[in-house]
């Protein structure tokens, strides 16, 4: 806690910069011979004060943080207690991670004795740059600060240099989402590295066997063939889910943009977008409570074998719900694209409205609707809650809609809940998967994109 | 050779009143009527269904916030050899409290009422419900008091509707005893293995912790690179990659955030498992997007002869974009933002993957203790075997979607009262 305590510091000595910052440029314009020479606001002299006594502080604090528990390690590892250590850096690196946290009060107990006497050197390491780092960066606060407050003059050109900051931040901020796509990408792609070190990856993508607890040895294994989660995420997402939201989403769409009086309209569009609104935990323990157990029945009445409460066809249905907005409203954008003058002509030759809508219109929309469709597939092959509370965790590879499957979310989910060991293939598995997923959906995102581009520009 | 003039085809007018041609008409607009029907019927099928969830929902979720008590009647001054009501005033009172063994009192009052059985009739935690009333009223600590206290939860499922034979049984035996009480734990407590004593706002301050840790950290990234790219960014490759990096988070599946925070925030950083600041962080991320793009919109909005006004007045191109262009694009940042927000609250799946799903029994503290969400906990409760949970779930649903609508509706309240069409 003493990290945000230090932290809430800064900002208020900040906060006091500014003001003394501001009164004394207010004096600059105060005075008549001083005032023609006066560049920029007092506002501007406070943030420019301000921001020297927080800056370098903050910055230093940041490197100072990723550097430190290094050093820490090091001066625990010069302590006498440190001679009993073993030279396998395996449990070396296990004891040291265990001796840490309980010096830094995330765990209680040791497990191993050989930590317990590790934990004094790192409390003390650890509470000696803590302070030290406290130290310097206050000084360095007022150090600073005291350097801006003196660079203080009427001609300085405050405003430009705090402008100036302003850009930086900005470019700073819109680099973010750049940097987290990157994140993603690097973090995905190295964690499935080590997994395809340990099961090749032809094994992983063609392979029809998905049985992860069977696994045994370091070597050799068995039991990653992702095809059957693969097979279960089309399945669901892409087959079941659009049976039942494109039917509906684009009659629902022709309807209200053609048929439906504009009040309508107007109740209406909002009430179906709610389906998207509704989180994706109450869609799954819907289907799970309620619509699974009644197609179970159902399927059992009619004599179906096999039928599972788990079923494939309640997740889908559920999912192509919950997806019916989503294809609504990419429907209802690409006819209302479609120039009117195409309709208009087929009207005036005395096509009635229906004929002129499934002759003209839809063909002309058609590379939207599917453009849309592209995009409500990478959504729900990406959705996660509804499979994993109703779909289940069988990795059957089956077309019959009301028995189990699986698929890559779930089996996302599956794998990194509950027991983790960070270097089993087992947990590893799931960023191999992770991989595949993003990369499919930004497949399908891409093309989605471009499709529906093209045809925009086919009627400007 | 042939020249078009040769070609006129000698034809009869059509003759719209013969039968083929009524006929064929009346097909048509046969056709046209049941085109139209299937349109009507997507939208009723679509709207029923959501009307199905939400009845489904609040009928099992009303049942959640009421509980099926049994009278006690307690002799507080024969059992604590009278103790003063004083004792539980102020800041004291619950230390004394706890010395004086209630949980003790209440078995024994319970088995002299009900027999050596009574106590199975009661569920485990009533006690505390004694406990509360003490604190609430000391003063029934001197007198002898009847309090009603929440029963088991398989008489509790049986009284509200159907539960199993041995305690349809029961509810039978007690028919005129039971009654029905507002349930103030579900509101107050946190989880719980026993579903008549659990709550949810140990998962609610968790939704709002988190919450508050994203909106600090994607409202201001949000909003400063939505200014960036359409005020300031030149056209050339790296603002096209930062757009596109933009574009394609928001269309990332919420799972793969879940995945970047365990391997970044959890692994590379060390931050600790289940707290709502890594929570925070990255829904933080995944609400970002939302906030750019519709950030985006609203400066797009603000029409170019404000910036050209304020420029022509003096004003720097900073002093344009802060004092002119972002309050006038506020009101419609703020409904984008609002919009993410109630996306993130609702969301899930990534924060099962960074381990807030942890059985957690006290609310959360701070920003690294341990934590749950609303949404996960929802998650748990649906996985509970016993019968006493469903209606629990449901109601925990019930609370979310009302804070979902609250949002929904002050987004659209902004949206209306604030946008200006220019």
């Amino acid at each position: 806690m003493t990290g945000s305590i230090l932290f809430m510091l800064i900002i208020v000595l900040g906060g006091i910069a500014w003001f003394f910052g501001r009164v004394k440029a207010s004096r600059f314009s105060a005075d008549n011979k001083k005032r023609r020479a006066v560049h920029s606001l007092p506002n501007y002299h406070g943030w420019y004060v301000a921001l020297w006594t927080i800056g370098p502080a903050l910055l230093f604090l940041m490197i100072w943080n990723t550097a430190s528990p290094a050093l820490i390690t090091d001066a625990a590892l010069t302590s006498p207690a440190a001679e009993q250590l073993p030279q396998d850096p395996f449990a070396r690196g296990a004891i040291l991670a265990e001796a840490r946290s309980i010096a830094s009060g995330q765990q209680v107990q040791a497990f191993n004795p050989l930590s317990q006497s590790m934990v004094e050197p790192y409390r003390t390491a650890i509470s000696y740059y803590r302070t030290l780092g406290m130290v310097a960066a206050l000084l360095l606060v007022f150090a600073c600060g005291a350097f801006g407050w003196l660079r203080l003059k009427p001609e300085l050109r405050a405003r430009t240099k705090i402008e100036r900051a302003t850009m930086v931040l900005l470019l700073f901020a819109s680099l973010i989402a750049t940097i987290t796509t990157i994140g993603i990408f690097v973090s995905l792609i190295f964690e499935s590295a080590r997994f395809f070190s340990m099961v090749s990856p032809i094994d992983f993508l063609f392979g029809t066997e998905w049985n992860p607890k069977a696994v045994a040895g370091p070597r050799g294994e068995t039991g990653f063939g992702a095809i059957p989660l693969f097979w279960g995420t089309v399945f669901i997402g892409a087959i079941i889910a659009m049976i039942v939201a494109i039917p509906l989403g684009l009659m629902s769409a022709i309807y209200l943009t053609q048929y439906a009086p504009p009040n309508f309209r107007a109740w209406m569009k909002p009430i179906l977008e709610v389906l998207a609104g509704v989180p994706t935990v109450v869609y799954g323990y819907f289907a799970a409570l309620t619509v699974a157990p009644a197609l179970r029945d159902f399927a059992v009445s009619i004599g179906i074998s096999g039928a599972s409460s788990e079923s494939a066809l309640a997740a889908g249905v559920v999912m192509g719900i919950m997806i019916i907005p989503f294809v609504s409203s990419m429907a209802d954008d690409s006819i209302a694209a479609v120039p009117s003058a195409m309709r208009d002509g087929s009207l005036a030759m005395g096509a009635t409205k229906s004929e002129t809508i499934k002759k003209v219109l839809i063909p002309a929309a058609l590379p939207g609707v599917v453009g849309g469709v592209l995009l409500a597939v990478s959504r729900a092959i990406g959705e996660t809650m509804i499979v994993v509370m109703a779909a289940g965790l069988a990795a059957n590879m089956t077309a019959n809609p009301f028995s189990s499957v699986t698929t890559v979310t779930t089996q996302i989910v599956k794998l990194l809940t509950g027991d983790q060991e960070f270097d089993s293939p087992k947990t590893l598995a799931a960023f191999a998967l992770g991989l595949v997923l993003f990369i499919v959906t930004l497949l399908l995102n891409l093309i989605a994109l471009r499709v529906v581009k093209k045809y925009r520009e086919a009627y400007e | 050779m042939n020249s078009s003039a040769t070609f006129v085809e000698e034809r009869n007018p059509t003759d719209w009143q013969s039968r083929a041609m009524q006929q064929r008409i009346r097909k048509r607009y046969a056709a046209e009527r049941r085109f139209k029907a299937l349109g009507i019927s997507a939208i009723i099928l679509s709207a029923g269904f959501l009307a199905f969830l939400m009845i489904v929902m609040v009928g099992n979720g009303l049942r959640g916030f009421t509980q099926t008590e049994l009278p006690v009647e307690i002799d507080f001054p024969a059992m604590t050899g009278g103790a003063s009501a004083d004792q539980f005033k102020g800041a004291n009172g619950p230390a004394n409290l706890r010395t004086l063994g209630v949980q003790d009192i209440v078995n024994t009052s319970v088995q002299i009422q009900y027999g050596e059985e009574g106590s199975e009739l009661f569920s485990a935690g009533g006690w505390q419900t004694v406990n509360q009333e003490i604190l609430k009223n000391p003063q029934i600590v001197e007198t002898k008091t009847t309090l009603y206290l929440p029963v088991e939860s398989e008489i509790d499922v049986a009284f509200k509707g159907s539960g199993s034979e041995t305690a349809e049984d029961m509810v039978a035996e007690l028919k005129d005893q039971l009654s029905t009480g507002f349930n103030w734990n579900f509101l107050t407590n946190s989880d719980a293995t026993d579903p008549m004593q659990v709550g949810i706002w140990g998962a609610l301050k968790g939704s709002l912790i988190t919450m508050f840790i994203t909106l600090l950290i994607a409202f201001p990234i949000g909003v400063l690179s939505a200014l960036y790219l359409e005020e300031y960014a030149p056209k050339n490759r790296f603002t096209d990659l930062i757009e596109v990096s933009i574009n394609n988070l928001a269309a990332v599946p919420s799972i793969i955030f879940g995945l970047l925070g365990l391997a970044v925030f959890l692994n590379l950083f060390g931050l600790p498992r289940s707290a709502a600041l890594v929570g925070g962080l990255t829904l933080a991320l995944m609400t970002m997007p939302v906030i750019v793009i519709s950030g985006r919109n609203a400066v797009k909005a603000v029409p170019p002869s404000i910036r050209e006004a304020a420029l022509g007045i003096g004003a720097s191109q900073m002093q344009v974009v802060f004092h002119h262009v972002l309050p006038l694009a506020l009101p419609g940042i703020l409904t984008g933002t609002i919009i993410g927000m109630a996306r993130a609250l609702g969301e899930t799946a990534p924060l099962l993957m960074i381990g807030m799903r942890a059985f957690i029994a006290t609310p959360p503290g701070g920003i690294v203790e341990p934590a749950t969400v609303l949404p996960v906990q929802i998650f748990l409760w649906s996985d509970e075997v016993n019968r006493g949970f469903v209606e629990k779930t449901s109601a925990a649903i019930i609370v979310l979607l009302l804070f979902l609508l609250t949002m929904n509706a002050l987004a659209i309240y902004l949206r209306n009262r604030f946008e200006t069409r220019w």
